[in-house]
């Protein structure tokens, strides 16, 4: 009896193992759209942000409390760690109730705001927060869903090459050019390997970091026009999305990555891709403008080095999109939709002039406030201003842009591509039918 | 009690009474039950025939659309086939490999408690960590392992162990067996410690060599415990998730996702949570279909001698 009993026993903890494992999938459901703000008057609100060490966090502890002094309103700062939030924020979403959405919070824009504003959950800011927009216009695009304005992009920062002046001049490249040509480009790649330097670090293992590759290849090939129209109608078919991989897949062939590249992570330790340009076993690696801050973080000193530069993403000849258009994306303020209107008076304030310079002289993020933009303290990150605002347009992240679900689908078919197991037509096809499937 | 029993109301008292009992200690289990596991899965089933981004209402009711993409999707098909590698890949090397040390740890040799803790170690590591530590020593060109062996003047892979397709699932494979041999060993251990002395000393008497006494006496008396271990071996496998998630994150170019890793990676990841829910109702079936033929092919043998005397009794019934 008793081995029966025990038998039956494992077939019991055996399933329920199981059911453990399919049951982490699991979640509630709820509403929030469309019902009238009871809250509007509230005198204290909540703020979620992601400056939760040093300098930064003291500096938006002292902007709230300025802000209190001024107004008499209460805010409630949560100041965590970026993936916490991240994940915190989601669980509130889920939740859908309105006392566990924060009031105040980050957003990374593009096809998750969409989402985000389909289930109702943001505050429209067009006409509250119309001074402030008309000051940062150029950056609002990608948190604009329906001409409506759901989030205050207040840094924005581009992706481009963080290259080891030191290697660079120890393989005798005299000149780097500030946006290369591809030509110019590949004539790194081969004097860095003729002087044993691994040219490129890339996370391939956590995928975007890949297929920020791709991304580029998109801006350079697509008009802005063009990705748009291919969003809202989900058809992929232009020909320059091909053209993204094709550059995409000529780059691979030079092999200029580093070994093991394809489960390289991206910023985790000294032998991600970040640590290996921190502690200069490659010349360069494509990142975006928090690569200084990763970078000194992974050195031994923990000091940002000296030997950074920058340089934007090479142009085609013949390319289709404009040159002066960047691949990047940034941090927004947004507004849930229960929130008092106190909140979109603190998310003005936090775009205002004064607030925008203190966070630039704390080279927390790339302004988007004009009048903000000279005042950053750090030279490196500098650099990438006239850049950011030469004219061109900061196309968002793709995966951001499309939101997680197309995103998701095209970030692994980009690491199938760097595998050698994907080619230039598989990516537009995920996409197509991943955005087929969102329809 | 028996005497105030003895009335009919008394009888009745006391078997309501009987029944408050039970209920009373069962209750605070089955609560947790209901919460823990049948709500979730209630809500995975819910969720999968719907097609949901993580917030807002379910509106979106797609059928079994979720499950036909799961199905027809090559990345969870292949996650399948590397689930079962690893099931059968985990007991063909760890049972020979686990025996032979435990037959061996089980002499009377100089460190004999220094040697088990020893083998033992690897398994008290929690998963995470000696993810984390084989990651690094995997390295290429950095790590110790592709160290030690340009030191001897071996080639290493390119892309390093875990950065080749075809490599990649069977370091995986190697570090877990570096993992859980401990648990097969200590298992087998406290399965020798139930072979009566005795059985050894007739075989001895009658000349059986080592390998006769192993083969007839050993292995047999160990049965039980070697097709437990292999059962929880199995489930072990079927779920698998830490040490691929840390390793390889399911790549390189999907040559090492399981189920776990694609649900997590189109739930959380993606936020297809629809498909994720059919995803993690599929992982269940197949585990306890698994559970339950393994029950009845090969854990039947133990209990085998109950059926008999079930099915003697009800002849005589009859």
């Amino acid at each position: 009896m008793m081995r029966k009993t025990r038998g039956a026993a494992l077939v019991a903890l055996g399933s329920t193992v199981a059911l453990l494992v399919s049951g982490c999938i699991g979640a509630g459901s709820g509403s929030n759209g469309g019902e009238t703000n009871e809250n509007a008057d509230a005198q204290e609100f909540t703020w979620w942000h992601n400056s939760n060490t040093g300098e930064g966090k003291a500096y938006y502890d002292q902007v709230a409390a300025d802000f209190e002094a001024e107004t008499g309103v209460k805010v409630n700062v949560s100041a965590m760690q970026h993936e916490d939030m991240g994940t915190k924020l989601q669980a509130a979403f889920q939740s859908g109730d309105d006392e566990q959405i924060p009031d105040v919070y980050m957003s990374r824009g593009g096809g998750e705001l969409a989402n985000e504003v389909e289930a109702g959950l943001v505050r429209d800011l067009t006409e509250d927060s119309a001074d402030t927009i008309s000051k940062i216009s150029n950056f609002t695009d990608q948190y604009t869903v329906d001409d409506k304005v759901y989030a205050l992009p207040f840094s924005m920062g581009i992706v481009g090459f963080w290259y080891n002046k030191d290697l660079f001049e120890a393989a005798g490249i005299s000149e780097v050019s500030p946006n290369p040509t591809i030509e110019e480009f590949n004539g790194y790649l081969d004097k860095l390997k003729q002087a044993d330097t691994t040219p490129l670090a890339v996370g391939a293992g956590d995928k975007w970091p890949a297929a920020h590759y791709w991304y580029y290849g998109v801006v350079r090939e697509c008009p802005f026009d063009v990705v748009e129209a291919a969003i809202e109608s989900a058809d992929y078919s232009d020909p320059c999305f091909l053209k993204a991989g094709e550059h995409l897949e000529d780059i691979i062939g030079e092999e200029p990555f580093n070994r093991g590249f394809l489960t390289t992570p991206a910023q985790s330790g000294p032998t991600s891709a970040s640590g290996l340009l921190a502690t200069e076993k490659v010349a360069m690696e494509l990142a975006g403008h928090w690569e200084p801050g990763v970078a000194g973080g992974l050195t031994e000193d923990g000091k940002v080095p000296d030997f950074l530069g920058w340089f934007a993403f090479p142009t085609f000849d013949g390319q289709g999109g404009n040159p002066a258009d960047q691949m990047g994306g940034g941090d927004a303020w947004s507004v849930s939709a229960a929130a008092p209107d106190a909140a979109v008076d603190f998310v003005n304030y936090l775009l205002s002039d004064e607030v925008q310079q203190g966070f630039a002289e704390r080279d927390m993020g790339l302004p988007t406030n004009p009048a903000a933009t000279d005042s950053l303290a750090n030279q490196t990150l500098a650099q990438l201003i006239p850049v950011r605002d030469g004219g061109g347009v900061t196309q968002l992240y793709l995966d951001t842009r499309l939101g997680q679900s197309i995103g998701g689908a095209m970030n692994d078919e980009i690491a199938l591509v760097f595998a050698g197991e994907a080619g230039p037509q598989d990516v537009v096809d995920a996409i197509q039918s991943a955005a087929e499937a969102e329809q | 009690m028996t005497v105030i029993a003895r009335g009919g109301r008394g009888r009745v008292t006391s078997a309501w009474r009987k029944r408050l009992e039970i209920a009373f200690f069962v209750t605070p289990a089955l609560a947790l039950f209901a919460l823990f596991v049948v709500w979730p899965i209630v809500t995975a089933v819910q969720l999968s025939v719907f097609r949901w981004k993580g917030f807002g209402p379910l509106t979106d009711f797609v059928g079994l659309r979720n499950y036909l993409t799961v199905l027809g999707d090559d990345v969870f098909v292949d996650s399948i086939v590397h689930n079962l590698i690893i099931v059968g890949g985990s007991i063909a090397v760890q049972l020979p490999l686990g025996l032979a040390i435990a037959l061996l740890l089980n002499r009377k040799i100089w460190g004999q408690g220094l040697l088990r803790t020893i083998i033992f170690v690897p398994y008290v590591l929690a998963e995470v960590i000696a993810g984390v530590v084989w990651f690094q020593l995997l390295q290429p060109e950095y790590g110790v392992i592709d160290g030690l062996l340009g030191a001897v003047g071996l080639q290493t892979p390119e892309q390093g162990w875990l950065g080749d397709p075809d490599l990649a699932l069977w370091t995986v494979l190697a570090v877990l067996t570096w993992k859980y041999l401990g648990l097969a060993v200590i298992l087998f251990l406290a399965g020798l410690q139930g072979v009566p002395e005795e059985l050894y000393e007739a075989a001895q008497l009658d000349g059986a060599s080592w390998w006769q006494v192993q083969r007839k006496i050993t292995f047999p008396l160990l049965g039980p415990t070697m097709r437990t271990w292999a059962f929880l071996s199995m489930i072990g496998a079927l779920q698998l998730f830490d040490m691929v998630w840390i390793l390889t994150g399911g790549g390189p170019a999907n040559s090492t996702t399981t189920m776990a890793t694609y649900l997590i990676n189109q739930g959380t990841r993606s936020q297809n949570f629809g498909i994720a829910g059919a995803a993690s109702v599929i992982l269940f079936v197949i585990a306890l279909i698994m559970a339950v033929l393994y029950q009845q092919l090969i854990l039947s043998r133990d209990t085998r001698p109950d059926v008999v005397t079930v099915k003697k009794k009800k002849k005589v019934i009859r």
